[in-house]
């Protein structure tokens, strides 16, 4: 053999080892969804999803308190949205805030350290606004968040800024080539959002914030009048790439794949998905985007727009936040019969800042 | 049935690999042997198992006819027959049929004195089959992971499962497979046509003969690959194939249960690439 050809196979060997090290291995834990042998089987390799328990665990509620007997209202100043819950109700909540959003920075993230009472940080105006947001979804979305609810935690994890926000993309760069190359069609680059795939990296703006259909299978088995195209099958599959990463699910966790378009076939995970969309929408368009005004440049994306949600950002790779959870049940004042002020003003910064 | 004048000669005694000379006979022009025995009972008892399990599957739709595996829940432990039994029967059938078919192959090759790469290619075949319903099954812990016995019915569990990891053409050994299965055909194809193409030639002309066609391919592109190479080449893509579509699948689960796209974060961490 010459030595060019052991070098070959030596680089061989190598690059196999590389590549091959790249699997995981059993034990595999598998769930059936379905009928036996139909193939509606979620998979989790057992270690995957030791550490998916691991790092979502929701922490120990706070030590409950005696009723104060009086609203929050008559006992701190400049309290907007949460006047009507109960004085030691409202300390105890602002204590579990904190542990739940600003754990490192402490009440200073968003409080003044001269007045709490001082609305002197940007922080503040969000955070009452992401009040009546977790409430709005414990009260209107239940048939999608059920009576587990969210919290502040749902997103936040224990960081000021949740992981898995997002920004429109920018416009793709002009055509580079010209000619008959194919222009920038928005995908054919690694699209983070869709497991690294090709597929469209921004099908985000398109369908959680616009409301554009997902419908891409034709429901004719021969051309006709129901026209629907591979490249808005693209996007629709970007999508369905970003739901499945953010959920920590298989396609099959919400289809049955011989007829994705079938509701009659679909499990009804389905349903509380497409109420999801719905939801993430409603947030992104109602209580996000708008506070695009309120943010300082750092927080916003490049073309100035808030971070917004999507499904992970809620979930963080698992088919229900913290397993399913409720942290919301020894948190009732922003539950879904909590008082908070949905359509109280929610200020903005320099507001009150005058001694009292 | 009569017997070729030229066969006589090839009906030699011996080169059995298991049971003497007890079952070294023929049956008109069919070897039966040990192996034909046991792929002749293997291939009834499981065919009449399917038409028991079509018959209790409520539908006379040859299309429609489904015999599931058990459930996950039964792990890889025995299920009832109705509940997944008759799979799991049918499927050792199956395995007892297809290898007693390829060890009967190989009792012919050595009565012929011929070399075993009949036996070897079909192997292969029996591989795929094996890593779907036993060894896949085996390494994710259930019988319930193989696929249904059903026209209909194995294509669903084809669409399903592939979608269990969300986008299979980027399944590596789905790749290799595919490239395999594709230019096996457009060998063929060429092959193929070839060959007719020469036994078929035009009217008052003669049988064309082999250097006819190597001719044809060196004006074609300069080069032919004979009429040995193209076998071998047949039988290389054809055995690849099979190999890495088997291999696609075993990784499908065991090795892998992430979405396919994110495997290759490998490649895109490269350290090759400008950002």
């Amino acid at each position: 053999m010459s030595f060019g050809l052991k070098v070959a196979g030596a680089l061989t060997v190598v690059a196999g080892v590389f590549v091959a090290s790249h699997f995981t291995h059993p034990p595999i834990i598998s769930i059936q969804r379905g009928y036996r042998g139909v193939g509606d089987v979620v998979l989790y390799q057992a270690a995957d999803l030791e550490h998916l328990r691991a790092a979502n665990r929701a922490p120990a509620p706070e030590p409950a308190q005696d009723p104060a007997g009086q609203p929050a209202s008559k006992v701190y100043q400049n309290v907007k949205v949460l006047g009507n819950v109960d004085a030691n109700e409202f300390l105890r909540l602002m204590a579990a805030i904190t542990n739940w959003v600003s754990p490192q920075q402490g009440c200073t993230y968003c409080h003044s350290q001269e007045n709490l009472a001082y609305d002197t940080s940007y922080a503040k105006i969000v955070a009452r606004r992401m009040l009546q947001m977790t409430e709005h979804i414990n009260k209107d979305w239940q048939n999608h968040v059920g009576i587990t609810g969210v919290t502040c935690y749902t997103c936040h994890r224990g960081l000021p800024v949740p992981t898995n926000v997002w920004f429109n993309a920018p416009a793709p760069a002009p055509h580079a080539v010209g000619g008959f190359a194919e222009a920038n069609q928005g995908k054919n680059l690694v699209s983070k959002v869709a497991v690294d795939s090709s597929l469209p990296y921004d099908p985000l703006t398109t369908f959680l914030e616009q409301s554009n259909e997902i419908r891409v299978q034709s429901t004719q088995a021969l051309p006709g009048a129901d026209n629907v195209s591979i490249k808005g099958a693209d996007w629709t599959y970007a999508l369905m790439m970003s739901m499945s990463a953010g959920l920590g699910v298989n396609c099959n966790y919400c289809h049955n794949t011989r007829a994705f378009r079938d509701w009659d076939q679909s499990p009804p995970t389905r349903v509380s998905a497409w109420y999801g969309i719905r939801l993430v929408r409603d947030l992104n368009n109602n209580y996000l985007d708008p506070l695009k005004t309120v943010f300082p440049a750092n927080r916003l994306g490049p073309l100035g727009d808030s971070p917004k949600v999507q499904c992970a950002t809620c979930h963080k790779g698992v088919y229900k936040p913290l397993f399913g959870v409720s942290m919301v049940k020894d948190y009732p004042e922003i539950g879904a019969n909590g008082p908070v002020d949905l359509s109280a003003p929610i200020g903005s910064v320099g507001d009150f800042t005058a001694k009292p | 049935m009569a017997m070729l004048s030229f066969e006589q000669k090839y009906r030699v005694r011996g080169g059995t690999l298991i049971g003497g000379d007890l079952f070294d006979f023929w049956v008109g022009p069919f070897y039966v042997g040990f192996f034909g025995v046991t792929t002749a009972f293997f291939a009834a008892l499981g065919t009449a198992l399917i038409v028991y399990g079509a018959s209790l599957g409520g539908t006379g739709n040859i299309w429609q006819i489904n015999i599931s595996p058990p459930d996950l829940s039964y792990g890889l432990a025995l299920a009832p027959l109705k509940q997944g039994g008759t799979w799991q029967i049918i499927t050792v059938c199956a395995a007892g049929a297809f290898i007693s078919w390829a060890l009967r192959q190989v009792e012919i090759c050595r009565k012929l004195g011929i070399g075993l790469h009949v036996p070897f290619a079909f192997s292969f075949a029996i591989l795929a089959y094996l890593t779907l319903e036993v060894i896949r099954p085996l390494l994710l812990g259930a019988w319930g992971h193989g696929f249904p016995y059903g026209i209909i019915g194995h294509l669903d569990w084809v669409s399903n499962v592939g979608y269990q990891y969300l986008h299979f053409h980027y399944n590596p050994a789905h790749m290799l497979a595919i490239t395999f299965f594709f230019t096996n055909a457009l060998a063929l194809s060429l092959h193929g046509s070839l060959v007719l193409s020469a036994a078929n030639p035009g009217a008052g002309e003669v049988v064309k003969s082999a250097e006819h066609e190597n001719q044809y391919y060196r004006d074609v592109m300069g080069w032919s690959i004979g009429p040995l190479g193209i076998h071998r080449l047949g039988m290389f893509l054809a055995i690849n194939a099979s190999f890495w579509s088997a291999v696609c699948m075993l990784i499908s689960g065991p090795f892998w249960t992430r979405g396919w796209p994110e495997w290759w974060s490998w490649w895109l961490n490269l350290p090759i690439w400008a950002h």
